[in-house]
């Protein structure tokens, strides 16, 4: 581990130097193994939320409260600490960057993580392809990628964002608290002829949620991808 | 092993059903068997026939290994074990795989069934 930035309260960037780390392609995760000093371990699997093929692999980790690992990584691990990581692995969850067809990011919480990655390579190759982002997060306080989001609303052409609020909204915003619906996917997402290629993640409940209302748009299943993290939403994959 | 926390249609009831992921859990398991990528093949239930891709599998994740279930069905469809210096594959539920190779032609880009 070399570094380390605070996301949100509940979230951490951690930057990693692996030897020999092969590129990933947007999307993927890895599995991080601990090893305690009595042998006990414990696994989980956490998306790269880094550029991939440039510098060093970041993981984006949200705390689990009663989590055996991801405790650890927000709250504990230092720079200088070493731990096992295994990948990039899955090869389902991925964004083909030579696909033209637009692209629709669903993003549940931490859900933001490998879809940023995905995000985050769109504009390293300069590619055009133009990408929705449609986001679930309790307030805008914790919100990961909160400023870089921001910066890339601006910057990135033919990226579009927008958020759905579920506790509480910025001063001023037009939409009242409450969880992504038919009615916003439908206003910042891709109408379905259109052919998007639609990722969903976060936590298994709004993956759930999320991929019926596409389905109920008339996106085809096929065009639906989707990565849960379970029920309480800290992980990955 | 319980099938009781499932209703009919697969939802977990109210009640404290166990967590699940989905199969993309179980990448970097089977990559340290298998030469290509599991989860992006389609498998067929050998219980329902219900063909998907393994990575929308229901995986459990909470116990000493990984069981991945039909989301169709609930029925086991793989479970995997890794031990110390050896690993458990257990792919009876699985009636089929079908994996995407290239240039073999015939298959398109999204695999059999697209």
């Amino acid at each position: 581990m070399a570094a380390a930035r605070t996301e949100t309260p509940a979230a951490r960037t951690l930057e990693l130097d692996v030897p020999d780390w092969p590129a990933h392609r947007p999307g993927q995760h890895v599995d991080v193994r601990l090893t305690a000093e009595d042998g006990y371990t414990a696994q989980r699997s956490y998306s790269v939320a880094s550029t991939p093929g440039t510098g060093r692999l970041e993981l984006t980790v949200q705390r689990i409260d009663d989590g055996e690992v991801s405790p650890y990584l927000v709250d504990v691990a230092q720079p200088g600490d070493a731990f096992e990581v295994r990948g990039p692995v899955g090869g389902y969850f991925v964004w083909d960057d030579a696909d033209p067809a637009p692209v629709l990011l669903v993003a549940g919480g931490s859900g933001i993580v490998p879809l940023m990655s995905m995000i985050r390579a769109r504009s390293a190759a300069g590619l055009r392809v133009p990408f929705r982002l449609v986001y679930s997060t309790r307030s805008p306080d914790i919100t990961i990628y909160a400023d870089e989001l921001r910066r890339r609303q601006r910057d990135d052409r033919g990226l579009d964002l927008a958020y759905a609020y579920t506790r509480g909204v910025p001063p001023g915003w037009r939409r009242p608290p409450g969880r992504l619906d038919g009615a916003l996917l439908r206003e910042a997402g891709w109408p379905a002829d259109l052919g998007p290629a639609c990722f969903v993640c976060g936590p298994t409940g709004f993956v759930e949620a999320a991929a019926n209302l596409l389905v109920d748009q008339d996106h085809p299943a096929d065009r639906i991808k989707t990565e849960r993290f379970g029920p309480s939403g800290g992980g990955a994959a | 092993m319980t099938e009781s926390w499932l209703t009919q249609s697969g939802a977990p009831q109210s009640g404290a059903p166990p967590s699940w992921v989905d199969g993309n859990e179980l990448a970097g398991a089977l990559a340290e068997v298998f030469a290509v990528d599991v989860t992006t093949a389609q498998g067929v239930c050998a219980g329902c026939g219900r063909m998907a891709p393994v990575a929308e599998t229901r995986v459990f994740d909470r116990a000493p290994g990984l069981v991945a279930r039909c989301v169709g069905c609930s029925a086991v469809l793989l479970r995997v074990v890794r031990g110390p210096d050896r690993i458990w594959l257990d792919l009876r539920g699985m009636a089929c795989v079908q994996i995407a190779m290239p240039g073999t032609g015939g298959a398109s880009p999204d695999g059999p069934g697209a």
